[in-house]
């Protein structure tokens, strides 16, 4: 079965999808067990992968024994791994999380469904880590965001559906523009597999029908990560979405947009490409260092919790696109690290307002006075959380930005330095101000919703990421002996 | 409307000949344009031609809710079952030559490619027939 890992990973979910389904009309209670058995599942796959990722260098599967060009290749290197680690680790705690955290926030028919779209919207991102083809990519980024909107809308209340219904056009908008880039690739070499491209597109990099795709591309997929003036659709469908599903879409909806964007820019058109013919890479930078800045802005204006993680969220997209726009070693490592770091930390806070809703129903900053005696446990997820977003050691948000900080040193780009620094200070300002909240204004006695902590189920994936805040910080050795050859091998020609 | 004769016996001449027509669809998808989305929608049209021309409870009566849910999982598992037999006869996923049938290679990859794209039919059928039931109870409030 060794062989087949890189496709095991894929169809694993996708049959759980449906056996949940049929599990949960048996009973409503089988949807979740299933549901969780078959991420753990895929999730011991994956690192089975990843022992034979680390020994052979890349891994290559040919779907239906057609050979690469014509035929659909999957092809996992370090940088799928890694990614696809992450995506499933999240995935994980996001469904532990959603065994009690669901209970309130979705109708109690809906939960079978819930747990079906969850899963294949796990086999959506776990497919668009593993393809080596660039239409398949597409397909798979198509399954994800549909079941990412399902999801965004199945909470109780209108404002679910409408978030939902914005995301729904805003994606589709931009799933259009990324099919009509593959077209024109399509067009102009006849070839759709990732490694073909890179290997016939050299020849053509004047060509205007080239251009054309490559801006389709960046169009596309900029909305999809919700860079700085095409994030709107971001903010309302964090916010309204049930918690466990927030936790998902920033953790695991957001990265696959941003693995996508890295993979198309470097392995399908290359560094040689990106800089020297089509010089995007300092455009996207800027709009990045914009995103930064303006994504920490609207946090510190925002009263409701989730809805400041959200726009949080805009900014922190934006360190990752700094990193991988500024071009160098220092940089690109910074900006991988900090996938993983957001990661683990938006999941940890997103995971956090939820717990605070479940419990008290409180979605204001204002009302969450005292609530660190209240649920001593979350807040100091909260904590943890908190400290990592604005970059303190010894956690791994301040790794990640100390790396960017050195490759912004390295391109002499002194500028997004200060931008770097200046929203480390921006999200103190907005992390302290919830912190106070939390720890040091006396709660309204007689608070109705009862106190103590969250259940375990919904306790543990939280602590587990704020730990995974802290561990990664210090052994930061452990993600960097994955990320740095990556870093290399996709700034190639550099 | 639903008292009308001639609508009511249009439906009934009509929807067995858009179910073969499905039918035909599919199970050209090896060989020719077609295949199993296109196939499976057609059929589902068939349920919802049906619902337009008898109501929804005519429809649940016939089908019900967990027969939809039922060969939604079918069509996915006699696809995902295809390939990994495939696996298990030591070819990649969706191999199909690797499947030991007493004919030629080329003809067990047509057959297994039919199996799946009946699979892909059933499946395609039968959400498309509950995403119009869903919609439909909501609009006429008839549940």
């Amino acid at each position: 079965m060794m062989e087949h890992l890189p496709v095991l990973v894929v169809i694993i979910p996708l049959i759980g999808a449906y056996t949940s389904l049929v599990g949960g009309w048996v009973d409503r209670r089988y949807a979740f067990p299933i549901a969780f058995i078959n991420i753990l599942t895929q999730f011991t796959a994956a690192l089975l992968l990843t022992v034979r990722v680390m020994q052979e260098g890349v891994v290559r599967y040919n779907l239906g024994d057609w050979l690469p060009p014509w035929g659909i290749e999957y092809v996992v290197d370090r940088l799928n791994i890694y990614v696809l680690l992450i995506l499933l680790f999240l995935s994980l705690l996001c469904c532990a999380y959603s065994k009690r955290s669901i209970g309130m926030e979705i109708e109690e028919r809906k939960h079978t469904g819930f747990y079906t779209i969850f899963l294949l919207l796990v086999a959506g991102v776990t497919g668009i880590t593993v393809t080596g083809d660039i239409f398949n990519l597409y397909v798979f980024l198509e399954i994800s965001s549909l079941a990412a909107y399902t999801l965004v809308s199945s909470g109780r209340g209108g404002k679910g559906l409408v978030a939902g219904f914005n995301y729904l056009v805003m994606g589709s908008v931009s799933a259009c523009f990324i099919l009509l880039g593959i077209g024109h690739l399509y067009m102009l070499t006849g070839t759709l597999n990732m490694a073909d491209l890179a290997r016939v597109l050299p020849p053509l990099y004047t060509s205007t029908t080239l251009h054309t795709a490559f801006v389709f591309f960046i169009v596309g997929l900029s909305i999809k990560t919700a860079l700085f003036p095409l994030h709107l659709w971001l903010p309302d469908a964090y916010t309204h979405a049930p918690s466990t599903v927030s936790a998902l879409l920033s953790t695991v909806v957001s990265k696959m947009g941003v693995y996508a964007t890295i993979r198309i820019l470097f392995s399908v058109f290359t560094v040689e490409f990106v800089v020297g013919y089509f010089p995007v890479m300092e455009f996207l930078s800027w709009l990045a260092a914009i995103a930064i800045i303006a994504g920490s802005l609207l946090a510190i204006a925002q009263r409701d919790l989730k809805r400041m993680l959200a726009y949080s969220s805009v900014g922190q997209m934006g360190y990752i696109l700094l990193g991988v726009g500024m071009v160098n070693q220092l940089a690109m490592t910074g900006g991988i690290l900090h996938m993983l770091n957001h990661a683990v930390m938006k999941g940890c806070l997103f995971m956090v307002a939820g717990a605070f809703i479940f419990r008290t129903g409180f979605r204001r900053i204002d009302d969450l006075k005292g609530m660190g005696k209240r649920m001593p446990w979350t807040s100091a997820a909260l904590v943890i959380g908190a400290l990592s977003m604005i970059g303190i050691p010894p956690t791994v948000g301040f790794m990640s930005k100390w790396y960017l900080a050195l490759g912004a040193i390295e391109a002499g780009q002194w500028v997004f330095l200060a931008v770097i620094l200046a929203s480390s200070l921006l999200s103190a300002v907005y992390f302290w101000r919830l912190l106070e909240y939390v720890y040091f204004r006396e709660g309204e006695g007689g608070v109705e919703g009862g106190t103590g902590d969250v259940p375990l189920p919904m306790l543990i994936p939280m602590l587990v990421l704020a730990a995974a805040c802290l561990l990664f910080g210090i052994f930061v050795s452990i993600p960097l002996s994955l990320i740095d050859p990556v870093a290399e091998s996709l700034l190639g020609g550099v | 409307m639903r008292e009308d004769v001639v609508i009511r016996t249009v439906c009934r001449a009509m929807i067995p000949f858009i179910q073969l027509f499905a039918l035909y669809v599919i199970l050209h998808g090896s060989s020719s344009a077609g295949g199993g989305f296109q196939g499976g929608v057609i059929f589902a049209s068939a349920f919802i031609l049906y619902v337009i021309a008898f109501g929804i409870m005519e429809v649940r009566r016939r089908m019900h809710e967990k027969v939809v849910v039922a060969l939604s999982s079918l069509g996915l598992y006699i696809y995902a079952g295809i390939g990994i037999l495939c696996i298990l006869f030591g070819a990649g996923f969706l191999g199909y030559s690797a499947i030991p049938l007493p004919v030629s290679a080329a003809e067990t990859r047509g057959l297994m490619m039919e199996f799946v794209e009946i699979g892909i039919g059933l499946t395609v059928m039968a959400v498309m027939t509950s995403i119009f039931m869903d919609i439909s109870v909501k609009e006429g409030g008839e549940d």
